[in-house]
């Protein structure tokens, strides 16, 4: 099977809430969001905590890094694509893709790399590839 | 009345309860209350029998209908509802100007009970559209209980129909949107969660925490087809075996098209009552001991998929009907995917977690071979899952078997208490999940 390359047909509709986080994106930047009250990360991005309803969030950078908590290959889409959740290095699960590999060589727990993606009317989004592939390199 | 109980436990939010699954941890905020009562501790308390807040035995189910059609080509979804409403009156022996409550959901077209009370000419004093998704029904018949128990109605109709076969719906491989403005959307829409995909992650996740296999998640719906055979409505009444469902194609890894539900069209209801009308009836009896629900979702991107809201429905529902696992002789499990049946029977305790696999393989779940019989009208991976939402199914068949008006072949001997469970929305993301527990009167 080919090296997995989905594009989104879907953009991100951006909010006053999330507007930091998109910009951020569109820099090639991975936000979360911090309670200095609760000190935990949350994803997605909200302003009132949704661990403690803290009203003093911020944004904390990711180091775009992370391991595949779980994953699926779709094989009957018109173009397959590897939709999956990824644990950041900061603790928060989030949904994406994992992209540049071929579908056989994904597995749970695998390490990954943020790489941003284009999508049609919006900003990109946080997509992942395998930590191991030229892409992932710093 | 100086305290009350909210049916729709919103415990996944804060503390835990020991009773559930406590495989991880949901996110702590500074509590005021230092100490969460829950249900389950509110139905050892001497009180609690005393105030009688409790929906045990408050109500009976007198009426069930399922509608036979699985394509509505020439029937619009409000008709359904009416056609399934006029089958279940008549099945309890009632006429229309009794109904003084109505329940429905996400599916009813319009504004909800409004469209639909007027539609079907309904006086009603009562009337509640709460949608926890495929689930509802089953949360439908506790408000209803809780309603009539607390003089709000004394006969609840509850109505769920739709025709996405017909309308050339792709209820399982197009990315579907609850609404448009969730604030989930931006971050999971343009990564195109199908459903499918969706509850295949939480197989691949079962699978990596416990070694759950495909052929053990193929018994489930192996199990289904043994009973769907002998369901002359039933969409898919060829049996299949093991070996069928792990050669079939692979949609979304590890999930396979065998290990889906159908996709039809039609609805069913039920008529919830009084036990005082229910008495009247001549028709076998039934009642409500039990009910819990529980919404679950991604606890800010702290979560374990592996885990359904039925870790809190369930003991909330056996603490009420004062009954345990083992006393169950019949159970209907929401069977989107074969993986969702093997998750709730682990939270609802009929096993440990992680034994599901163990628990559903060489025909534990078929009527008359193992221990547990699931789904005997052949369920929503062969029979019957109208408008995609199974929930109504489970109690149609979950009374039936109750009543003793099963099919011969499937009917559980001396059938005296049943359990069914939903689960509505998405396992892998937000959902709800409602337990009700019938016991024959």
């Amino acid at each position: 099977m080919a090296v997995l390359d989905r594009k989104p047909t879907a953009s991100p509709e951006v909010s006053p809430e999330t507007r930091e986080f998109w910009k951020a994106a569109a820099a090639g930047r991975l936000l979360v969001k911090h309670c200095p009250d609760c000190r935990r990360n949350h994803y997605y991005p909200r302003t009132v905590c949704p661990h403690c309803f803290g009203a003093h969030t911020q944004w904390l950078e990711s180091t775009g890094r992370g391991t595949i908590y779980s994953f699926t290959v779709m094989r009957r889409a018109k173009e397959p694509y590897a939709l999956a959740y990824v644990t950041l290095d900061e603790g928060v699960t989030m949904m994406t893709n994992v992209q540049g590999c071929e579908p056989e060589a994904i597995a749970v727990g695998m390490r990954v790399a943020v790489r941003f993606v284009a999508t049609p009317e919006g900003p990109p989004v946080p997509m992942f590839v395998l930590e191991t592939s030229a892409e992932a390199q710093p | 009345m100086a305290q009350s109980i909210s049916r729709y436990d919103h415990r996944p939010h804060g503390a835990t309860d020991e009773d559930a699954v406590g495989a991880f941890a949901f996110p702590e905020g500074t509590a005021t209350i230092k100490r969460r009562v829950t249900l389950t501790e509110f139905a050892s308390e001497p009180w609690y029998e005393k105030q009688d807040m409790s929906v045990r035995g408050k109500a009976e189910i007198v009426g069930i209908y399922e509608h036979p059609t699985r394509k509505a080509d020439d029937q619009s979804v409000s008709q359904l509802h009416a056609e399934v409403a006029h089958g279940a009156l008549a099945d309890a022996g009632l006429s229309k100007v009794d109904i003084d409550g109505y329940f429905c959901a996400g599916d009813a077209p319009g504004l909800g009970p409004l469209s639909m009370v007027e539609y079907l000419g309904l006086r009603v004093r009562h009337v509640d559209s709460t949608d926890i998704g495929g689930s509802s029904p089953l949360l439908h018949v506790a408000q209803a209980a809780e309603a009539i128990a607390a003089g709000r109605c004394s006969v609840a109709l509850v109505t769920l129909a739709g025709r996405p076969r017909a309308e050339g719906m792709a209820t399982g491989t197009a990315p579907r949107v609850y609404g448009a403005g969730a604030p989930d959307i931006p971050f999971e829409l343009p990564f195109a969660p199908t459903g499918i995909g969706m509850y295949a992650m939480c197989a691949m996740r079962h699978r990596y925490q416990y070694g759950t296999t495909a052929e053990q998640l193929a018994w489930i719906k192996v199990a289904a087809s043994q009973h769907a055979q002998h369901n002359p409505h039933a969409m898919l009444r060829e049996l299949v075996s093991v070996d069928d469902v792990v050669n079939s194609p692979i949609i979304a890894d590890p999930l396979r098209r065998l290990d889906c539900c159908v996709i039809t069209d039609g609805g069913g209801a039920v008529i919830v009552a009084a036990p005082e009308i229910a008495r009247d009836l001549r028709r076998p009896r039934v009642r409500v001991i039990g009910a819990g629900a529980a919404p679950k979702h991604l606890s800010g991107g702290s979560f374990d998929i592996t885990v359904s809201g039925a870790a809190w429905s369930g003991p909330a529902a056996f603490a009420e009907a004062g009954v345990k696992p083992a006393d169950i002789d019949y159970v209907s499990i929401y069977d989107s995917f074969t993986i969702t049946v093997l998750i709730q029977l682990e939270d609802l305790g009929f096993c440990e977690k992680g034994a599901g696999g163990r628990f559903v393989a060489d025909g534990n779940l078929i009527s008359g071979v193992g221990r547990l019989p699931f789904n005997t009208d052949g369920g929503g991976l062969c029979n019957n899952h109208p408008a995609n939402r199974g929930g109504m199914t489970k109690i149609v068949e979950a009374v039936r078997q109750l009543r003793g008006e099963a099919h011969p072949a499937v009917q559980v001997p001396d059938c005296r208490l049943a359990l069914a469970n939903g689960i509505g929305g998405s396992l892998a993301t937000r959902h709800g999940s409602a337990t009700l527990i019938l016991e024959r009167v």
